[in-house]
């Protein structure tokens, strides 16, 4: 039982502070603080600094840009990068399909995606979520029919995130309507969206964001080569990669950057005649919400410890739980320190609402999605149930 | 940042396990010993002595074994898993600690030998009945007669104090706070002892002019070595409800398995198993932040901060768990014969011991503000 870093942790977690905070343009930087939406140029060019310190895709394999760090690292990596208001390398391309291409491609798609998608030369969106296959993932309806060299793909994606930026989708759809279980019939096929036959059509949400589409496939024609892996084997990557998705979840740094926040905004705010920092109620609810945090850092901590043969620990969906829950409940606190200035969503220049309660509602309601995505906190309940539990 | 245990720790839990299990694995047997005075058993206490588990804390120099708070946690976990009633945190990591803290050698040797040699009892008499979990004395006055001091006022609730063949006693000199030595046999010393709900015991002690020796030298305020003393307690109670509400879930986790209602298993609820999930997630939760509040005590980190947040932690958890547990069981689990309900209730007695979550709450609020982001991996920790 050691508290302290090691000295070379210590170290490297400097080198990773000091780079997220003079390297990465604080343009940028300021926007993700700000909670204001990034330009895709901005993503981009953030991506790309990041990348050519090699610090983008760490955790891929080392003929591929990885670092080949221990859990530890990573777990540093990620929240000082949060700590700072670096945005984070594109989920979709890091996380999820980079990994399952390294993992399960053929050589010829490694060298063609692999180096683009770690420097978002190529932007990925997810072609996963169905309008009746959600949760339910493998009740997934979208079909390809192999004809000729090429897959034809008919059917719907929604919750498709960002898909207005994406160059290319990977896109989970059956390939065999008859396999007897419906997890054995589905494959992994990856395209440019601007195939013939893909429509994007974006989804309003209550934050006034466009943040996620539907998209529509007729006949969409897609190359047998684009095929990822085996066929019939998708629901094995999809796993895979859905796992990986769950790495990091808790999002530790981004809720402690919030909190921090918060502070700063109660002590702007008046209530009764003095700084709402000094409502001993206020203050009881943000050591409250602190120490919760403390804790949920503190299991992430024993959780990547533990996790180094590999396989994640399986306290690791607790982290996905709690970890949208206290996200949820640091904008919520905020939204809470803004009071009646957090009417002011959508004000403009003739309004003196601080920018920072302004955003204040909008975030909220966005992170209504947190316990939602990545396996719902329910999925999360059933995981710990059964395979921790025993139920 | 290292959460795991080296070999000669891991042997330490081993053994204490053994132990304990061998004296408490069917909780039958708890509830026997607990009926009847002292409420722990002897026994066990001595066998607790021979493993070296009472001398723990201390410097080998005065009698101790020189470990330091991560064993005193692997210990408390251990006796909260089973229930164990003998005295561990009150004796050892509370009294024994203040002894440690505060006494001079001749002191430290004298006392602290013999707890760990499981021939003294020791309790630390400091709460008072007009008083709320305050490291300060107000209501026990002493006054210097001769060479020695006398002490008179109330002191209750007194976790042990019947039993105690010492007592540490705090008590007001000139408006601070001293700590005293009291024989448990001393003249004017009225010690009424009586059952608390989680199968312990505590003690009204009615101090009458009765005779003491001044712990340590002089008589500055000690108030801040009690707070000390208290928060390391408050980080080793923390680990013994970690150890309780493992065993609670467990025991839960077990009975939905195999207690049947409309034909079938009940974890064929989604109702309960969600709530049993959530109760996972407040026991981890609560585990990490045990965890490393003794590894901060170990490496000489904020103690008084690092005992609240565990505190404030294993309260919140300790309620939630021990709660669900016993509505998980149905009515099986507030019955005196099952165990669960025993954990409720001990849960429910350290939540309330030296501050419960709200109390914890407070103290955290009070600096809140003074630091942007909490960073435990900054070194050593502080607020």
């Amino acid at each position: 039982m050691r508290l302290q870093l090691s000295p070379e942790m210590e170290a490297f977690r400097d080198e990773m502070r000091t780079f997220f905070t003079t390297q990465v343009p604080q343009e940028i930087r300021d926007t993700i603080a700000a909670h204001r939406h990034l330009t895709r140029d901005q993503y981009v060019e953030a991506q790309q600094v990041l990348n050519a310190a090699g610090l983008a895709v760490p955790h891929w394999p080392v003929e591929w840009g990885g670092r080949d760090w221990t859990p530890l690292q990573r777990h540093i990596w990620r929240e000082e990068m949060q700590l700072a208001s670096v945005p984070e390398p594109l989920a979709f391309n890091t996380s999820m399909i980079g990994p399952v291409v390294a993992t399960f491609g053929n050589q010829e798609q490694k060298e063609r995606f692999l180096p683009a998608t770690a420097n978002l030369d190529i932007w990925w969106c997810q072609g996963f979520s169905e309008p009746d296959a959600g949760s339910d993932l493998a009740s997934l309806r979208t079909t390809a029919v192999r004809d000729g060299d090429d897959w034809v793909v008919n059917g719907q994606k929604t919750w498709t995130t960002l898909g207005q930026y994406a160059d290319w989708i990977f896109c989970l759809v059956r390939t065999d309507p008859t396999a007897e279980k419906k997890q054995r019939g589905i494959s992994m096929l990856v395209f440019p969206m601007d195939s013939p036959g893909v429509t994007l059509r974006p989804i309003q949400l209550i934050d006034g964001g466009h943040e996620v589409n539907e998209v529509f496939f007729e006949d969409v024609r897609v190359p047998a080569e684009n095929l990822i892996g085996e066929e019939n084997r998708g629901w094995d990557y999809a796993k895979f990669l859905l796992g990986n998705e769950r790495v990091g979840i808790a999002r530790v740094g981004a809720t402690k950057k919030l909190i921090a926040q918060a502070k700063q905004h109660a002590r702007e705010v008046t209530s009764g005649g003095r700084p709402l920092s000094e409502d001993p109620r206020t203050a009881a609810r943000i050591a409250e919400l602190e120490n919760e945090l403390l804790a949920l850092e503190l299991t992430a901590l024993r959780v990547v410890a533990n996790s180094a043969d590999g396989k994640p620990h399986p306290a690791s969906s607790v982290l996905k739980l709690r970890g949208s829950e206290l996200q949820q409940a640091a904008t919520e606190l905020i939204v809470d320190i803004a009071g009646p200035l957090s009417l002011a969503s959508f004000a403009d220049g003739g309004s003196q609402v601080p920018d920072w309660a302004r955003v204040a509602t909008p975030e909220y309601l966005n992170y209504r999605k947190v316990s939602i995505y990545g396996g719902s906190n329910e999925v999360q309940r059933t995981i710990i149930a059964g395979t921790i539990l025993g139920l | 940042m290292d959460f795991t245990y080296d070999s000669e720790q891991n042997d330490l839990r081993e053994a204490v396990r053994g132990l304990l299990q061998r004296a408490y694995g069917d909780s039958e047997r708890r509830r026997q010993v607990v009926a009847t005075d002292p409420g722990f058993d002897e026994k066990t206490w001595a066998q607790l002595a021979e493993m070296g588990v009472l001398g723990l804390p201390f410097a080998e120099a005065d009698g101790g074994m020189g470990a330091g708070p991560v064993e005193v946690g692997i210990v408390a976990e251990e006796m909260g898993r089973v229930l164990a009633p003998e005295p561990f945190v009150e004796s050892v990591v509370l009294a024994g600690g203040l002894v440690a803290a505060v006494g001079t050698a001749a002191q430290r040797s004298a006392v602290l030998g013999p707890l760990s040699e499981g021939s003294s009892v020791l309790a630390f008499a400091h709460a008072e009945p007009a008083a709320r979990w305050s490291p300060s004395a107000s209501a026990v006055t002493a006054t210097p007669d001769g060479e020695g001091w006398r002490l008179t006022g109330v002191k209750e609730p007194v976790p042990g104090g019947a039993r105690a063949d010492v007592l540490v006693v705090s008590a007001v000199v000139d408006g601070g706070t001293a700590l005293f030595l009291v024989r448990g046999d001393a003249a004017g010393l009225t010690r009424t002892g009586y059952r608390t709900h989680d199968g312990g015991r505590a003690a009204n002690l009615t101090l009458d002019g009765t005779p003491a020796e001044l712990l340590g030298e002089g008589t500055a305020d000690r108030s801040a070595d009690v707070e000390r003393a208290q928060a390391l307690a408050r980080i080793a109670y923390a680990n013994e409800a970690v150890g309780a509400m493992d065993t609670a879930l467990r025991t839960t986790a077990e009975y939905l398995k195999t207690r049947k209602q409309f034909g079938v298993t009940l974890n064929r609820f989604q109702a309960l198993t969600f709530r049993a999930a959530d109760m996972y997630v407040s026991l981890e939760l609560a585990r990490s932040t045990a965890l490393w509040a003794s590894m901060v005590a170990d490496a000489g980190g904020d103690v008084v901060a690092a005992g609240n947040r565990a505190r404030l932690q294993t309260s919140r958890a300790g309620r939630h768990v021990g709660k669900e547990a016993i509505q998980l069981h149905g009515g099986i689990g507030v019955t005196a014969e099952y165990s669960v309900g025993h954990y409720t209730s001990r849960l429910t007695a350290i939540d309330h011991l030296l501050g419960d979550g709200d109390w914890a709450a407070d103290r955290l609020a009070e600096s809140v503000d003074s630091y942007p982001t909490v960073d435990p991996l900054g070194a050593p920790y502080t607020a």
